[in-house]
């Protein structure tokens, strides 16, 4: 598999949130508006990237047995240049994502592209997965948040869209929407998916 | 001190649960809600690690704060739950083994589950002391246990029921996980 095939694997076909499903707690709870997403998701790339750097060089020297904490102890590591970045530079996202940043580290996304990726495959590969895996994520993230933000509030980045007189449906942004957008968006893949397949049979 | 100790469980319970509302935990809620005994056996190792894990991180957060170095909070707290549930597993396998057998695979588990690193981290914004923490902990864990115990029994159900095709698996799941939120959002008109 060449740098683009990479890539693009983690950016369609093994989308970690619409394919994979992994890492729901960040995705449903940070959703709420595009902003938040896109600020979630980037932080996310950027630790999935470093660790996926750092894992690839150190796959020879870290033991076997003892290889998940070693991944957890790298995760971490990065996890806290996040946290005092955003604190530094962005604090009012910092505060908007509140804990769960320090809760990246236990996203199951980058602890599995470390054992599925970085751990078998060299450093060249492993950013152009990372890039792939955490690009798809923020995509994920932001168009989930997209429809809940616009349902919800009828704003898109904080930005009126369908002007004063909207009255948002405000379960989209609390906790329900969450579950109901990304359950149906689901549904929908499942929907198109199934029809292609349909297609295929017909074909032959 | 007693009746806020018992605001801070039921909040943490019904009002805060920590799965169906601050979307903590939802890998095991969603992955090991598939039958009600296997989802008990989840809750209560769950409590049990989130009330040691509260116990011991609260001192670690001291030791952290007096030697000045407590950016390294979330490295220290995941090596704690990491060495905790690493510790769990091997005195439950010595001493009560008939335990460890019904939880077995679940031990391990828990170490990626958002809720307890979540948890800890919660009980140091929130400024608890130790009876608190250790009370929070816990109840978090309950609330944790009461939301995949009801998520598997209507699961069970659905395992019967006729559902369209492409809302098998995880849609449905996450739809009826909504519909759970929706009721638990009755609870936020609690107040004390």
């Amino acid at each position: 598999m060449n740098n683009k095939d990479t890539f693009l694997n983690g950016l369609f076909k093994e989308n970690p949130t619409f394919v994979l499903v992994l890492g729901m707690c960040p995705t449903l709870a940070v959703t709420t508006g595009v902003v938040n997403a896109i600020g979630m998701g980037l932080s996310t790339a950027f630790v999935l990237i470093c660790s996926n750097i750092f894992i690839s060089l150190l796959r020879k020297f870290i033991p076997d047995t003892v290889r998940i904490a070693a991944y957890i102890v790298i995760i971490a590591s990065f996890v806290t240049v996040v946290e005092m970045l955003l604190n530094a530079f962005l604090p009012s996202l910092s505060s908007a994502l509140g804990m769960y940043i320090p809760l990246i580290v236990v996203n199951c996304i980058i602890l599995g592209r470390a054992e599925a990726f970085a751990s078998k495959n060299g450093v060249v590969a492993s950013v152009f997965d990372g890039l792939g895996m955490g690009l798809g994520f923020t995509g994920a993230l932001m168009i989930i948040a997209a429809i809940r933000e616009l349902i919800g509030a009828g704003t898109l980045f904080g930005i009126s869209i369908f002007g004063k007189g909207f009255q948002g449906a405000s379960i989209m942004i609390m906790a329900p929407g969450a579950f109901f957008t990304l359950g149906l968006i689901l549904a929908v893949i499942n929907l198109i998916s199934a029809k292609k397949k349909e297609g295929k049979k017909n074909a032959f | 001190m007693l009746s806020k100790l018992l605001i801070l469980a039921v909040g943490a319970i019904l009002v805060d649960n920590f799965v169906l509302v601050k979307f903590m935990g939802i890998c095991p809620f969603l992955g090991v809600s598939k039958k009600v005994e296997t989802a008990a056996g989840m809750g209560l190792a769950v409590v049990f690690v989130m009330t040691c894990a509260s116990a011991i991180t609260y001192i670690v957060n001291l030791a952290l704060v007096s030697l000045n170095i407590d950016y390294l909070r979330t490295i220290a707290f995941i090596l704690v739950i990491a060495v905790l549930v690493q510790f769990v597993e091997m005195f439950l396998k010595k001493s009560a083994p008939a335990l460890y057998n019904s939880l077995g695979i679940y031990l391990p588990l828990i170490t990626t589950n958002c809720a307890v690193l979540g948890v800890a981290l919660l009980n140091v914004t929130k400024g608890l002391n130790f009876v608190e923490s250790l009370v929070y902990g816990a109840a978090a864990g309950l609330g944790f246990t009461l939301a995949i115990i009801l998520m598997a029994g209507v699961r069970e159900r659905l395992e019967s029921s006729d559902i369209p095709e492409f809302l098998k698996g995880m849609p449905i799941t996450l739809i009826t996980a909504g519909l759970l939120s929706v009721a638990f959002m009755g609870f936020s008109g609690l107040s004390f």
